[in-house]
């Protein structure tokens, strides 16, 4: 989203530019095709298929298989048409002006070189097809088919290898089934950086390899590691244990069944499973993925192909983790608890659909009457449903007590998606991260909490230099692969950083102790036309920091853009689930932004409130002292709140409670009705990522579950209300229906940078956000991908560390007066007086043990354990 | 025919490879006179030499350097390829031996010509005594002001770094060198970018063979029309040609381009006392094989070329009629199995089934139809591959069947081979009792 008026330069894309065309020919078909268009993509466009193993379109050319060999001939100087004297490799070779290609089709010079090629790479091949996962979509078996020789010549003794070898407790390899055409390790170079696999040995015996001792010599750069996983891991080539969120992508790549995951193996054929798209439901970044299901199993997920979203490359997380879809805590009926005579409650029970339906409305009618009802949706809804949900708030309930925000929120964040999120469509996109001048990064760890939006940096970094800054307390492997600089901030002084590289950037003296003072010419690439600030949401954790990162957007013209963890939040923004904002960015105090809701919603009678609501603490503070008569909770993990013990003491203390749930949880624990909703993939509905954009997903498997609006649909409809909401058409049709608001916009948070906390001897400022794998129940039931999650550790300098008699390696006890969590040591180039540890992973629940945010001080002690 | 002693001028004197008898022989003039001139003119009169890469191409020397873009204030680099590891080849190394100064003066003026501040010679990683006897030679160039800051008092500078490979014969190809010379894994790279355009660390860089760049010193020295003067109208200029086996004196015979091999064999006394010629290559081992045929055929690059083979890096390796063709074809072929890179399919593949197939036939075990076999495979092999490496592999396969079909014919029919080993040995022959399996390190079974 632009958030200051745009500097021509900036917004207005120059004139397209027609690219130089080249007019060649391809087995006789005339192509036009843009210079610098390689051989074999050009004859894709004239539906000539040359075989190709190495070849990936987003990958350098390696040009090492040789399967893609085809007959060319260029005109010379004088015209006269020359034949190269090789057959040359059509994934390598620009198209130029006059240039004749004849591939298999036409030359049989270049038919039997393929077929050469395809008898070598299937002599070694232990062509067990019947057992391999890859058999009936392996590239290697179809194309043995259409270019190869009917039978091998190959008499001798195959190469062979013991199998398979585990490179992380997710992926294997079976090494003789490999091909070696290096898309996997060039992915692991090229697009990832962290370059878990690499070519070892040479000639028939060279073969991918996890980091070996035994084969090089064991130079391993050591050190502590970083990052290390839960499970068995191997160090990688730089001596570094692996640990990948993109390790997944090379078992979609590998041309062959050389690369497999653990999870899927041997478990189905391809022929049997049936494909939907999806949407990856993980986070924020609405990647395309491809679901695979056989007989109302999914059996496993691939990357979908959006060239503008996350191209062909996922997270390992979007990849392996949906066995909580169908995990055994399903919610499969209604259910309603039992109350006494004397009013204690007792055990939930199933219920049908119509008497679940009815004491769900009879306890909401009351506790509207007794207080009024507060309304937590949870960050993880399609946007049909945030819309189903904010018109039940509005509606049904009368209330602004709304808030998605499952974490730590405030005031200053409401206000500052009402100002410039809500409402603004589609903004920064990825494309413009890839060619920006620079992007800075505040309050958000890319790799960890927006994982292919890390791979679009990364991406511009290498290959067009896009310049990476990030305001954090120290600098991840993430921010390192992306070539990034960090500026060293202790929670909770980001506003301080902002505002220091504003003066800085608009030409101000700074006083020399400024950090950004320190800083290089190259911070001044995010003045340029072009550049972005991404902020995350943990920015409302840090007083002062959104209005700053405002401030510098608009002295700079940077662009900004705001990612969200969870995937439904920025649909949530939209639909107004937040106690500010009604729909399409509409404030709630707008006397004209609730007329025109009234009207889209048909409201005659009732009028929506007209005061902003309580946030998510309020809600919970109300609910606890009574004020509140009882609360509708979507998919919220209590332990994901601020402070969870407060949260179940909140829900303890409600009047009345119905919860829509996938799974049991603790919200349902406390419920007073239950009402079963459908995860992703047995419904349909649609995404906004955070650029904005729509993604919109099917329903993969038939299934009699319920989307959120529709459940709430009937449950309005039994409150005799109508909700438009009934179907998935319906439902979408009603997210458009208010229009786009016209009016103005609510207006800039205001707020000013907090004082950061004096730290007393033994303590620490806490820094914490969440690791892309860690402890969410939205992993659970997968327990390969949980061997690749990180362990947690205490990160803090080694000033620091020194300051508590520990070293690396070390354990540590983090307290508060609510509890303990211990951890090993891990020093770092960081920040003093300050100590990291993850906020959800396994052993280390910062909000729940703690009681703590980030920008908390807490106890550090040396541990013994 | 005389030999034409320059590189190998001094070869015989006392401590051959001190700085002090290269200077005492007029070492070093050279250099004084191309830093007298402007760096273009040594450029163009190395090209008006007629130069040509001694390092297996053939490509002329001046025309590469002139491949530079004009400077654009960034490094650029001078490799030289001290790699030698071609079977047969034995010239370099014997040069940086003896006469070490050659070279070191010759990176000297090619910097200076090419504008280059930091040279690297980069030495096969299993000779260390002339890795070690490089070492002291530029510390020697060093001590001296040859190297270093301010180059003989010209304000020119000039680094030279001598590094040691780790032994791979892919790692003489050039962009191989480069990628092993930074760290990496000697494969060879894609091109374009050729180097001088993205070499050593994506900068223009020069290439070039030992003795090429040994041979430059002479040429400023004594100028472009000496040189030219030597040699035929196209393959202009002295070489260094190493006989090697059943000769009575292998050696180093400097010669002009277009001598021919009964010339250098009358020099060297003539084949083994008792036998005489059955094949040789011209070129080293990825040269086709020739026979007594071409006994007359001038050594010249056009000459070999036009008689099948190329000039390669004129390593004579000479056979008598003691020995079985199937067997030295099937080393040879051992050797490109164990050092193809495994980058590409057609090499590393292709060899190792090559490699078997030569086995069986070795061993009586062939069929009839494994000749075809081997020219098919060759054939899906030459100008299929990603560099020159698995192109050479099939030089020897060929033309070996095309000379000698009958031999490889005889093993299918006799079960066996022909021959006598130890006819052919030149030395002591003990037959090794186990043979190493045809698959020995190969594959990941060890
Ligand atoms: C497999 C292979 C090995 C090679 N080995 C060498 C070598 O050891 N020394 C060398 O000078 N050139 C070698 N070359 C040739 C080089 O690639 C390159 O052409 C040469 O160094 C250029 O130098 P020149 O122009 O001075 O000959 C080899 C080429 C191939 C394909
Ligand atoms: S494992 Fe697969 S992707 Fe990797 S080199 Fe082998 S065939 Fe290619
Ligand atoms: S031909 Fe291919 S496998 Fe052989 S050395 Fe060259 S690149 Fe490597
Ligand atoms: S696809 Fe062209 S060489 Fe592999």
């Amino acid at each position: 989203m632009t958030v200051t008026t745009p500097k021509p330069a900036a917004a207005e894309p120059g004139p397209v530019q027609k690219p130089d065309l080249v007019t060649f020919s391809v087995d006789g078909v005339e192509l036009a095709v843009p210079k610098g268009t390689l051989v074999i993509r050009a004859a894709e466009q004239a539906g000539i298929q040359i075989p190709r193993f190495c070849d990936h379109p987003l990958l350098a050319p390696a040009g090492a298989c040789r399967q893609c060999l085809v007959e060319v001939a260029t005109p010379d100087r004088e015209g006269n048409l020359r034949p190269m004297p090789k057959p040359q490799a059509s994934c390598t070779l620009e198209a130029t002006p006059g240039m004749v290609v004849k591939t298999q089709v036409t030359s049989p010079v270049a038919d039997k070189a393929q077929q050469g090629v395809m008898e070598l790479l299937l002599m070694n091949h232990p062509l067990d097809c019947p057992v391999c996962d890859k058999g009936g979509e392996c590239p290697l078996q179809n194309q043995a088919m259409s270019n190869g020789r009917a039978d091998s010549r190959f008499q001798d003794v195959k190469r062979r290898f013991p199998k398979p070898v585990t490179i992380s407790t997710q992926i294997l390899l079976d090494r003789e089934r490999c091909v070696l055409c290096q898309r996997c390790t060039r992915f692991t170079e090229e697009i990832a950086g962290d370059t878990f696999i690499a070519l070892q040995l040479r000639g028939a015996e060279q073969q991918i390899g996890r980091y070996d001792v035994d084969v090089l010599d064991g130079d391993a750069r050591g050190g502590t590691a970083v990052d290390r996983p839960v499970g068995e891991a191997y160090p990688d080539t730089s001596g570094q244990p692996f640990s990948s969120y993109y390790s997944g992508n090379t078992v979609q790549i590998c041309p062959v069944g050389a690369l497999t995951s653990a999870a899927y193996r041997f478990r189905s054929r391809p022929f049997d499973l049936v494909s939907t798209p999806g949407i990856g439901e993980h986070d924020a970044c609405g990647s395309a993925i491809r679901v695979d299901h056989r007989r109302g199993v999914v059996m496993r997920r691939l990357s979908g192909e959006d060239p503008v979203v996350n191209e062909e490359w996922i997270t390992d997380k979007d990849r392996f983790a949906f066995t909580w879809q169908s995990a055994p805590d399903r919610v499969t009926t209604p259910l309603v608890r039992d109350v006494a005579e004397d009013g204690t409650k007792g055990e939930l029970r199933p219920a049908s659909w119509a008497e679940a339906l009815e004491v769900a409305a009879n306890g909401l009618s009351a506790a509207r009457t007794a207080g009024g009802v507060g309304v937590l949706p949870g960050g993880r809804l399609t946007v049909e449903d945030a819309y189903a949900w904010s018109r039940f708030a509005r509606t049904v309930l009368g209330t602004n007590d709304v808030d998605q925000r499952a974490r730590v929120h405030s005031a200053e964040e409401a206000a500052f998606l009402a100002h410039s999120v809500a409402g603004t469509g589609v903004g920064v996109t990825f494309g413009d991260l890839e060619k920006a001048p620079a992007v800075l990064l505040v309050g958000l760890e890319a790799e960890e909490e927006a994982g292919v939006t890390f791979l679009r940096l990364r991406k511009g970094a290498e290959r067009h230099g896009v310049k990476v800054f990030a305001v954090a307390p120290y600098a991840s492997r993430g921010l390192d692969r992306m070539h990034g600089t960090l500026l060293p901030a202790a929670p909770g002084t980001e506003a301080e950083w902002l505002d220091g590289l504003r003066t800085r950037l608009t030409g101000g003296l700074l006083p020399p102790e400024a950090g950004s003072a320190l800083l290089g010419p190259e911070i001044e690439a995010l003045a340029q036309p072009g550049s972005v600030i991404l902020v995350g949401e943990r920015l409302a954790g840090s007083p002062g920091a959104y209005p700053a990162a405002l401030a510098l957007a608009e002295a700079t013209g940077a662009r900004l853009a705001w990612i969200p963890r969870r995937a439904g939040e920025r649909g949530g923004v939209e639909a107004g689930l937040l106690p500010n904002l009604l729909p399409g960015g509409r404030p709630v105090t707008d006397p004209a932004a609730r007329a025109e809701i009234a009207a889209a919603w048909g409201l005659t009678g009732t009028s929506i409130p007209a005061e902003p609501g309580l946030d998510t603490t309020g809600i919970l503070d109300a609910l606890s002292v009574g004020a509140l008569g009882g609360v509708l909770v979507g998919g919220v993990e209590l332990a994901d709140l601020p402070d969870p013990a407060h949260a179940r003491r909140a829900l303890a203390a409600a009047g009345f409670v119905v919860s829509l749930e996938v799974r049991a949880s603790e919200a349902t624990r406390y419920a007073d009705v239950v009402l079963p909703v459908a995860p992703p993939v047995e419904r349909s509905g649609s995404y906004w990522n955070w650029e904005g954009r729509v993604r919109a997903f099917p329903a993969a498997l038939d299934s009699s579950a319920l989307p959120d609006h529709r459940v709430l649909d009937v449950l309005a409809a039994q409150l005799g209300t109508s909700l438009g909401a009934a179907t998935p058409v319906e439902a979408h049709l009603a997210v458009a229906a208010p229009g786009p608001w016209t009016g103005l916009r609510a207006t800039a948070p205001g707020g000013e940078a907090g004082e950061p906390p004096v730290v007393a001897p033994g303590h620490a400022v806490l820094a914490s956000w969440r690791l892309m794998l860690d402890d969410a129940r939205g992993q659970d039931g997968e327990a390969f991908l949980a061997g690749t999650a990180k362990r947690a550790v205490a990160r803090m300098s080694a000033a620091t560390a020194a300051s508590f008699d520990v070293y690396d390696g070390d354990t540590v006890t983090l307290a508060t007066d609510r509890g303990s969590v211990t951890v090993p040591v891990a020093v770092a180039d960081m920040v003093d007086g300050v100590v990291w540890v993850p906020l959800a992973s396994a052993g280390c629940r910062v909000h729940d043990t703690l009681g703590a945010v980030p920008g908390d001080l807490v106890r550090v002690e040396r541990s013994e354990a | 025919m005389t030999l034409t002693p320059i590189l190998t001028d001094t070869w015989d004197a006392e401590r051959s490879w001190k700085l002090s008898t290269y200077e005492a022989a007029g070492g070093y003039d050279g250099l004084r006179a191309a830093l007298a001139m402007e760096p273009g003119a040594v450029v163009q009169a190395v090209k008006d030499s007629g130069l040509r890469g001694r390092g297996g191409a053939g490509f002329p020397t001046g025309m590469k350097w002139g491949f530079l873009p004009p400077p654009d204030g960034g490094p650029r680099y001078l490799v030289v390829n001290a790699d030698e590891s071609e079977p047969g080849t034995c010239k370099d190394i014997p040069l940086m031996l003896t006469s070490p100064q050659h070279l070191i003066e010759g990176v000297i003026i090619t910097s200076y010509a090419i504008g280059c501040h930091h040279a690297f010679i980069y030495v096969r990683g299993e000779v260390l005594h002339v890795y070690r006897r490089l070492l002291a030679a530029v510390e020697e160039a060093y001590a001296a002001g040859y190297l270093g800051k301010d180059v003989l008092g010209t304000g020119y500078d000039l680094e030279v770094t001598v590094h040691a490979g780790a032994g791979a014969y892919i790692c003489g190809e050039e962009t191989a060198l480069l990628d092993s010379l930074e760290g990496l894994r000697g494969q060879p790279r894609l091109k374009p970018p050729f180097p001088a355009v993205a070499g050593l660390y994506a900068r223009p860089t020069v290439v070039n063979n030992v003795e090429s760049i040994a041979s430059v010193p002479g040429i400023i020295k004594n100028g472009a029309d000496w040189f030219a003067a030597m040699g035929t109208e196209k393959s202009q200029g002295h070489g260094l040609f190493s006989l090697s086996g059943h000769v009575q004196r292998p050696g180093q015979y400097e010669a002009p381009l277009g001598v021919t091999l009964r010339e250098l064999l009358d020099l060297a006394g003539g084949m083994r006392e008792g036998h005489e010629l059955k094949f040789w290559t011209p070129g080293g081992s990825s040269t086709p094989i020739f026979t007594a045929d071409q006994l007359d055929t001038p050594l010249d690059y056009e000459s070999v070329g036009a008689a099948g083979s190329m000039l390669g890096t004129r390593a004579l390796q000479i056979f008598d009629e003691t020995v079985c063709v199937v067997r030295a074809v099937s080393r040879w072929t051992d050797f490109y199995a164990h050092e193809s890179c495994g980058k590409c399919t057609p090499c590393r593949e292709g060899t190792y089934w090559m490699k078997q197939v030569l086995h069986r036939l070795e061993t009586g075990e062939g069929t009839d139809g494994d000749m075809d076999l081997l020219l098919d495979l060759c054939d899906n092999i030459l100008g299929r591959a990603f560099c020159a490496l698995g192109d050479g592999a099939t030089s020897p396969v060929t033309s070996s069947i095309k000379l000698f079909r009958d031999e490889y014919q005889a093993h299918v029919d006799g079960h066996g081979c022909p021959f006598d080993p130890s006819a052919a040995a030149l030395f002591l022959y003990t037959p090794k009792s186990a043979r190493t399996p045809a698959l020995a390190g190969a594959g990941g079974h060890r």
